[in-house]
């Protein structure tokens, strides 16, 4: 599989919208050509036979790992668990009862 | 005093654990403003620590092998109710429910936590110049970078503001501000110590490990923080190896390999390396041969592509990882009409600008069309270095290299050539991508009289031997390095 062609523009614009991210001109202008280097040295690697060559995604030959399925933390009923829910909601944006509170997803709120 | 020393001393009584953090937290006050090596000072919570345990050892109680030792902590470590920030802004204000792994060990151990860290956002840079709460400076010339990501953690020890902290090191984090700052940097074998509460940057390569002044403080504080953890699944079923325990063996019969290619030498060496930390490298190796050791050239060609296959496999981990800041469950939220703008908002003011560059690199190198040409490519790349590394570890026990190719560089000399700043770590990565150990020893001075780092690698789980290396080189150097208090 050939290197594509050099990032663009539009390369650019598209990436930052999938990854949620809002880009002046400027900005689009200055990541493009930062982008472009790095991915021109990453070209490097075109010079490599890598037919046939097992790809790694990770250093440890681990396949899944399980625990047994045992409850660990405790239910609703539990003092130090709600405990625990209210602690991590605190640290939230904004919630409303035992949830995450977030602006409409859908269009208007029902 | 080694930290080793020290704790010895609190044990026996000699001395109090408030002493030692009275004078550290004096150390600080004093020198602070010039280094910003931390995000926050743990000042009252370590002077009740300290009493705490000083009234243990009162009543004739052990606390443990880090009695009344500070230790500063990176802050992309999980401390329950005390703010850790990445040094993003969109973590602003967030304090973590529960403990890293790590600090449940440092406290079991008797340990004193003395503070957060400064760092490259999310550890996302090689000079600590990419945090949102300004640069660290190199405690050696305050004009110049302490390296990075973990910049804050090499300067709080390099200035003696903490005996011990944590670095994390995903490309070389650890091991290259070390060896700016002079200090003992360690990156230990993937999944010897548990990520549980390490904020993820890229998860198969992130691995935390000790900053230290000595190599004997070092194995002290990774023997403490290494060993299974069931709440980490990548974290190695075995116990932690017995490192203080060999480092007075020598290297007598090891085999030593310098490696050309990541060390400016020989026909296929990379190029910008400094001529004195190419000396300095040499003198390492002579230090070796001279105790015993067989020291040679040789070469693990595909080292040189290691910098490539990272800078596609880590900000491809980053953008996954880093989806999860999107202003809902914790931190900054910039509010907006809808959810899909909230979550836009959000990240374009919280994240910094090599964050966001990593987390578009990674999302175009996934995205469809472009992952078997960059992802799926560096993936197999990734497995040249391993084979590369197999191939050499089975003529040599150790191999050898600079740690960086220069000294510490001036402050904003790189920061807007992200390609540049990228190749300072071109001797650390392929260590990364392997999952090997790896550390760095302070080894005399540049002619700019900037402290030089060699680094002695091993193969998966090669630490004991990696320190027996260590000793010997540190022992040339005359033992403590950098400042002490």
């Amino acid at each position: 599989m050939p290197t594509p062609g050099r990032i663009t523009r539009d390369d650019v614009a598209y990436v930052a919208r999938l990854a949620r991210l809002n880009l002046t001109d400027a900005e689009l202008e200055g990541f493009t050509g930062q982008l472009a280097d790095v991915l021109d040295h990453v070209a490097d690697i075109e010079a490599l036979a890598l037919d046939g060559v097992v790809p790694t995604s990770h250093p440890l030959p681990l396949s899944n790992v399980f625990r047994a399925d045992e409850p660990a933390v405790g239910s609703d009923d539990d003092a130090d668990h709600r405990l625990f829910c209210e602690e991590v909601l605190a640290a939230a944006p904004a919630f409303e009862e035992s949830r995450f509170r977030v602006p409409p997803v859908l269009g208007e709120a029902p | 005093m080694s930290a080793f020393s020290l704790a010895g001393s609190v044990r026996s009584g000699e001395r109090t654990a408030r002493s030692i953090v009275e004078e550290h937290l004096a150390a600080i006050a004093d020198g602070e403003t010039e280094i910003n090596a931390f995000n926050l000072v743990m000042a009252d919570s370590a002077l009740e620590r300290a009493d705490r345990l000083d009234a243990l050892v009162a009543k004739g109680g052990d606390p443990g092998p880090l009695a009344g030792i500070p230790v500063a902590l990176k802050d992309n470590m999980c401390t329950r109710g005390v703010p850790t920030t990445c040094g993003s802004r969109i973590l602003d204000g967030w304090r973590p429910p529960y403990n890293a792994t790590v600090v449940e060990r440092l406290n079991d151990a008797g340990a004193v936590l003395l503070g957060k860290t400064n760092m490259d956002e999310f550890a996302m840079g090689s000079s600590t110049e990419n945090s949102a709460f300004g640069p660290t400076f190199n405690p050696c010339d305050t004009t110049r970078v302490p390296g990075g990501s973990s910049g804050g953690s090499a300067a709080a020890v390099a200035a003696g503001f903490t005996p011990l902290s944590l670095g994390s090191d995903t490309g070389g984090s650890i091991r290259q501000p070390a060896a700016l700052c002079g200090v003992v940097g360690v990156k230990p074998t993937y999944g010897r110590v548990s990520r549980y509460g390490l904020v993820a940057f890229a998860s198969s390569l992130d691995q935390i490990g000790p900053f230290a002044n000595s190599v004997v403080d070092a194995a002290m504080l990774l023997e403490v923080i290494a060993g299974h953890d069931p709440m980490d699944s990548t974290s190695i079923p075995a116990a932690a190896p017995d490192l203080l325990g060999v480092l007075d063996q020598g290297v007598e019969g090891l085999r030593v390999g310098i490696i050309e290619e990541i060390s400016g030498s020989g026909p296929t060496g990379l190029e910008g390396f400094s001529p004195d930390v190419q000396s300095r490298l040499a003198e390492a190796a002579e230090t070796l041969a001279a105790a015993g050791a067989t020291v040679e050239k040789t070469s693990v060609p595909s080292t040189v592509f290691g910098l490539s296959a990272y800078y596609v496999i880590a900000p491809a981990e980053a953008s996954s990882n880093l989806a999860r800041f999107d202003g809902v469950r914790f931190g900054l939220r910039v509010d907006a009409e809808n959810t899909v703008d909230m979550n836009a908002a959000t990240r374009t003011a919280g994240f910094g600008d090599e964050v966001k560059r990593r987390i578009m690199l990674g999302t175009y190198a996934l995205s469809a069309g472009y992952y078997d040409a960059y992802y799926g490519k560096s993936q197999k790349v990734r497995t040249l270095i391993v084979e590369d590394f197999a191939r050499a570890y089975g003529s040599y026990d150790l191999l050898l290299s600079p740690t960086a190719p220069t000294t510490a560089f001036p402050i904003g000399e790189k920061i807007d050539d992200p390609m540049l700043m990228y190749l300072s770590d071109v001797c650390t990565i392929p260590s990364n991508l392997a999952g090997h150990p790896a550390m760095s020893v302070p080894f005399g001075v540049g002619d700019d009289g900037l402290p030089v780092g060699v680094q002695v690698l091993a193969p998966a789980n090669g630490e004991a031997s990696m320190f027996r290396a260590a000793a010997v080189l540190e022992a040339a150097t005359g033992g403590l390095t950098g400042s002490t208090t």
